[in-house]
This record gives C-alpha cells, structure tokens and sequence, in this order.
C-alpha cells in the first residue's frame, strides 16, 4: 500500500470527465438536544457528485450545513439518512478493516492549523503518525523519506530545517503547509477542506491557495472546499454549491453561479461581499434580504428562503420546497420564482 | 513633517507616537513613530497584516497599552488637548468613552452573560461618568437606571437598530449581529467625538457584515462621528474609509485618499504607474504608490473579476526587537535595491496629502542609481 497509486495520480482527461468521486444524496443530519425538545436539522437532504479531479466550493453563512456536510462525509459523523458513496463503495455498508481504508482515502484539513496539531510533536512525527497508524513503510528510515517527500510537495524545502521544529516555531501559513503535507502523507482520493485559509494573514492566504491547487492538479485529486467566503471559492474552486438552512440552493460552475446567480439567496450573498474598490463610502448598500437566518430546528414551510426573501408569495409558503432544477449545463437551483425575478 | 492639507482643524492629531513591549527578550518597537490627522466627520483606516501595530495604535490612543508596553514618545492631541502623560483617573473619566470609545476585536463575544443589556451599559456609565447611574436610593446595576441614563439607552437602542426591549435581554438571547449592534451602542451613548472599530465585522457573516458596515456609515453621518476603523481587509477599507493608512511593522507605509489608495474607474494597476504620476502629481487615478500596498491590494480576491492569478507577499514581517536598518519593507520587496537597505526612507507628501514612505516610489535619484 506503500507505492503511490500512478493509476489514480494521473487521471486521463477523457475518463475524467463526468466520473462521480464522491456522490452524496439526500443526506440528512438532524441533532436532537437533551430532553429531546428541539430537533436541529442541520443538514437537510443535500444531494450532489465531487468529480475526479475537481474542486468543489460549498459556500454558506454560519449555521447553514457546511461543516456538518463535511464531518458528514468524513465520518466523523453518522448521518440521519441518506448515502455517501465514495468511488463506487457506499459508506454504509463498510465494514471495521474497509472503515479504515476509507479514512486514509477521505483525508481532512481543519480551519485551525494551531488547534490541529499536537504541540509536544515535532513536525517529522507530526507527519509519520498517520504512517504509523496505518502501517505504511516498515521502517523509520522509509517513513522519513515519505514525510520528506511530502514536505517537498508542499514547498518546505530543505525539509530537515523544519523536521525537528515544533508547530508553535512556525507561522501560520507554514503550519497549514504541514497540515496539507500530512494529508498527502496518506495519498489520498479526496480531500476535505474545511476553511483552510481563514486565519492566515491575507498576504500569505493566496500562497497557500495556490500551493493546494496546484497539487490538487498535479495528483488529480478532488477537493469539498468548505467556506464563508464567496471571493476565495472564486478563485479556488471549479464549481460552488451555496448552502442555505441545511440546503443546496444553486450549484454551478463558479462563474456561472457568480457571474449569473439565480436564487435570490445567491444574488444576496453576492451583492453583500466588499470589493476592493473605490467609490462606496458614501452610499449605503441596498440588500436584497432581511432579517437573519431562522434557526433549523424551526425550518419555514415552503421555500425555506421565502422568510427572508423580497419576491416570496404566498405559494412560495404554501407548496412543497422547490427542487434543485437544472437551467443548463449543469447549473441547478431551487427557486420557484426564478424566471420573474 | 509632511502636513495633511485642509483647512478645518483636525479632531485627532498624532505626531512621533512611540509605543514599545519591554519583553525579557528584547524591546520590540511595536510602533515607532507614528503621525498622522484625522479630520472631523471623516473616517480614517488602518489596515495591514497581523501584528503591524494597528491594534496597538487604537490601545495607544485610549491610553491603555497591554503590558509591557508604554509610549515612549510623542503626542496625541484629541480636539488640541494632549492624551499623553494624563493621569490613570483623568483618562478614565474625561476621555475613554465620552471622548474615545472603542468597538474592540471579539467584544460581541465578550459581553458579561450574566447582565442584560442595560445593566452592561449602567456599568460603562458608572465607570466612565463616575455617577451611579441608578435612580436615588437604589443599588446601580439591577436593571434600574436614572432617567437621563434610560432616555439615552433607549435612544442609542433604537440608533443602532434594535428595539427597546432588547435593553432587557442577555447576550445569549441576541445573535451576532445584534449583539455587535448592542456593542456599537455601547460605544455610542456617551456620545465621544471618534470611535475606534477594531475588526468589527470580521467574525460576522457576509450579509450581516454589510449590515453592520451600512449602519456605521449611517451612525457616521447622522451623529457626525469621526471613526478609526482598524482591519486587515483592504476591501472593507473601499467600503468604509474616506482615507487609508498602511501600517507595515510599526511604521506608516502609506497614507492616501480612498481613490488614491485603491484608483479611480478605468485605472491599470501596478505597471507603468511611475509615468502617469508624473503627468498628474494630484491627479485621482494613481492607485497605490507604495509596494507593500500594491502586493496587498493584488492579493485580495475579487469576486466579480475572475483572477487566475492571486498575488501574494513571500516571507513574513521583520522582528521588531531588531528591525532591518534600511526600509523594514526591503527583505519582501520586488524592487528593492542598495538605497533601501542603507536608509530608511521618510514619508514623503507627493501631492495633496498622499504620503509614501519609499524610496521608489518617491522617484529617489540615489535608489535609480543604486
């Protein structure tokens, strides 16, 4: 298991295309408080396909499913229904030894690069544990040359004048470097990324953005790029599904979602973001939204949106939730009033 | 001295302000040197990496520096009087919240979960106008309050945003945006003349966060507020910020309008800005001057404009226990040359109060040849 898998490592274009990594459908994660009095749900039936070797943006305010998507998908969590299905192998029905083999395919990066890591480890164990724990090279000397194999991909070269450091002894931008080696460590077929830049300094946020993309190329991997932040999963992702309340509300190819969002949901997250340009300061911002997001152990009937919305009408409150429906080449949203809008 | 050009006298005047950290290691010169105007009813920004002495600059102005730190030197005049060398007591009272208040970092989620609303706002009265607050004969601080104090709770409430009632509610009961409304209230009713914003919608949503920016802007020009307002995004400061300072290890690198800072309609960035500087020395379109400032503005995302690229800066900013002896911006800088690692360079006007502290920028005949 130690060789790196060359089949997986480069992808042909044609195969590629269209092949689903990672598909999930109408996954549902609903959290019942002590007593049982409120029923969060959290995560709501959301359904979509990670492609080979694409990077996949789900973008949303706090409290609207993201992260619980992804703890979802790396089964830290156990859904309330629905289905993971990872290359082929539903992820109900593995058992212990596939359990662990799955664990080393659907690798995560957390949002804290401090919290993550073990401080009384040096980097060179930081980066042989997963080795260890899943029996990879017999011997310390073949362990090392994977974790400074690994410290190359991710540009901390020369790796021995970081191997003997602790985490506190590097930056923040280089923790998430060691975070990402870790990952890769294991040769992973997805990778969860759960606000991976978020709290490291602008200046330095684009290289690390730049270093996972262009490994992400390079290995033909697949990334679940979870953020707030509509601006990097520009830049970053392929394609972006926005969550709202425990839902995909669109989901597109990011300029298609961007440049020609659909759902007023998507048209108000856009509108809402600060550009870097001058002329502002002295107008106020219309937003096409009010009020604050409704919690989701009292999700609205209807069009869960419709509390919030400027166009709702009385059918959006009254008929079942829209459906995610495709408008062409792929782009999908859920908005029953789309076309009047 | 570079002076900033207007004829109205500013509210807020900062000349040479030092203020170092007296750490077992070393004293790290955290801002060494600072100057800088803020007009009234104006809105200055200060922006730049962590660890760049923007926060530091808003505890100096309160006269609260977080130990071991000291000013060393300089002055702050607020409306002509001088802040530096006041005792503990007369900032307390005549100063912080009825002359600077402040919206720190994460202090949404530092309010006292077990006050409501009011009794959190009858404790900053009580600290900061040293009356109880109380009606007479009653204990401060449960929930009863003279009526001066109620009337201006109240008002201040509802300027914010939030209905009266939220005056009877705990932190826990509010969400993010409202209890950041509650804070910005806190930081209103004793009606100061500047109030510093440190990062006060970083943790928010997107949408609340543009809120929160429309209700400052509003506040500003309704109550005739002049704000400091402190972050590390560039695209907020477009939102906000009527002039722009950069702040890199300690020292001003840039201080410029917002047109200046991020370019007028139609302006190209980075190349060739040294021509059309030349052509209009006061013109609006010039965009940033200073590297450090062009790199930042590069490496913020767009998400109208679809990049491919995202610039970023290599390295990290200079320990400020031994700082670099030349320009502190030399060791990261694209353009650096043998001029700037000899000499610091000093903040230059280049026209119409656009100060840079580089010697590029400046067209410095000695950096060409160097």
């Amino acid at each position: 298991m130690s060789a790196p898998d060359t089949a997986r490592a480069a992808p042909s274009a044609a195969a590629s295309a269209d092949e689903a990594v990672l598909s999930v459908k109408d996954l549902r994660k609903e959290f019942v408080s002590k007593r049982g009095r409120a029923r969060v749900k959290a995560v709501d039936g959301v359904s979509f396909d990670l492609r080979r070797g694409e990077i996949l943006g789900l973008v949303g305010e706090s409290g609207c499913g993201k992260t619980t998507t992804g703890k979802l998908i790396m089964r830290l969590i156990e859904p309330s229904a629905g289905s993971i299905v990872v290359d082929g192998m539903d992820t109900a029905d593995l058992g212990r030894d596939e359990d662990f083999a799955y664990r080393r395919r659907v690798q995560m990066i957390f949002q804290d690069p401090y919290a993550s890591m073990n401080p009384h480890f040096k980097i060179k164990d930081v980066l042989e544990e997963p080795l260890l724990i899943h029996g990879i090279g017999s011997t310390r000397a073949e362990r090392m040359k994977l974790v400074e194999r690994a410290m190359e991909m991710v540009k901390m070269t020369p790796a021995s004048e970081y191997l003997d450091r602790h985490p506190h002894m590097l930056s923040g931008g280089q923790r998430q470097r060691i975070a990402t080696a870790r990952t890769l460590i294991l040769n992973p077929l997805i990778i969860v990324a759960d606000e991976p830049v978020s709290m490291i300094d602008l200046s330095t946020r684009a290289e690390i953005l730049h270093l996972m993309k262009s490994i992400q190329a390079q290995m033909g991997l697949s990334f679940v790029y979870i953020t707030h932040d509509i601006s990097t999963a520009r830049f970053f992702a392929d394609r972006i599904a926005v969550m709202y309340l425990g839902r995909i509300v669109e989901i597109g190819s990011q300029d298609e979602v961007i440049d020609h969002p659909v759902h007023p949901y998507t048209r108000a997250l856009i509108e809402a973001v600060c550009e870097p340009e001058s002329g502002r300061v002295d107008t106020i911002r219309k937003l096409e939204i009010t009020g604050e997001i409704p919690s989701a152990s009292d999700i609205p009937s209807g069009c869960r949106f419709r509390t919030r919305c400027l166009y709702a009408t009385e059918e959006c409150a009254t008929l079942p939730e829209p459906e995610l429906k495709d408008i062409g080449g792929g782009h999908m949203h859920a908005c029953r009033r789309w076309k009047e809008i | 001295m570079s002076e900033i050009r207007s004829d109205a006298a500013p509210v807020l005047r900062v000349r040479g302000l030092k203020l170092h950290y007296f750490t077992s290691k070393g004293v790290v010169r955290a801002l060494d040197g600072l100057d800088f105007d803020l007009m009234r009813g104006q809105t200055l920004g200060l922006v730049g990496e962590s660890g760049c002495g923007k926060t530091t600059t808003g505890a100096a102005l309160l006269g609260m520096p977080s130990p071991p730190g000291r000013i060393v030197a300089g002055s702050i005049l607020l409306d002509g009087r001088e802040l530096v060398g006041m005792s503990e007591r007369e900032l307390r009272r005549e100063v912080r919240w009825s002359g600077i208040s402040m919206v720190f970092q994460g202090a949404m989620n530092c309010l006292t979960p077990v006050y409501t609303v009011r009794a959190l706002m009858a404790e900053t009265w009580r600290e900061h106008r040293g009356e109880s607050g109380a009606p007479a004969g009653k204990t401060p601080g449960r929930g009863e309050a003279s009526a001066e104090l109620e009337a201006l709770m109240r008002k201040y409430v509802k300027l914010v945003g939030l209905p009266e009632t939220a005056l009877d509610r705990y932190p826990h009961e509010l969400s993010g945006g409202m209890k950041q409304r509650v804070v910005i209230a806190m930081a209103l009713f004793l009606e100061p003349e500047l109030v510093i914003m440190d990062e006060p919608t970083t943790a928010l949503d997107v949408i609340v966060q543009a809120q929160i920016l429309n209700l400052i802007k509003s506040l500003k020009k309704d109550l005739g507020l002049s704000y400091i307002f402190i972050t590390h995004d560039l695209a907020t400061e477009a939102e906000i910020a009527d002039r722009i300072m950069v702040m890199y290890a300690g020292k001003m690198a840039e201080l410029g309008s917002n047109e200046e800072i991020f370019g007028g309609a139609g302006t190209v960035r980075g190349k060739g800005r040294s021509d059309s500087r030349s052509e209009s020395p006061s013109g609006p379109l010039r965009g940033p001057l200073h590297p450090y400032t062009q790199k930042l503005l590069a490496s913020t995302p767009r998400l109208k404009k679809r990049v491919s690229e995202l610039a970023f800066i290599p390295g990290s900013p200079p320990d400020l226990i031994s700082p670099p002896p030349g320009c502190r911006f030399e060791p990261r800088c694209p353009y650096a040359k043998g001029k700037c690692r000899a000499s610091e360079p000093p903040v230059r006007d280049v026209g119409g109060g656009h100060l840079v502290a580089c010697w590029k920028a400046v067209e410095d005949p000695e950096y060409e040849r160097s």
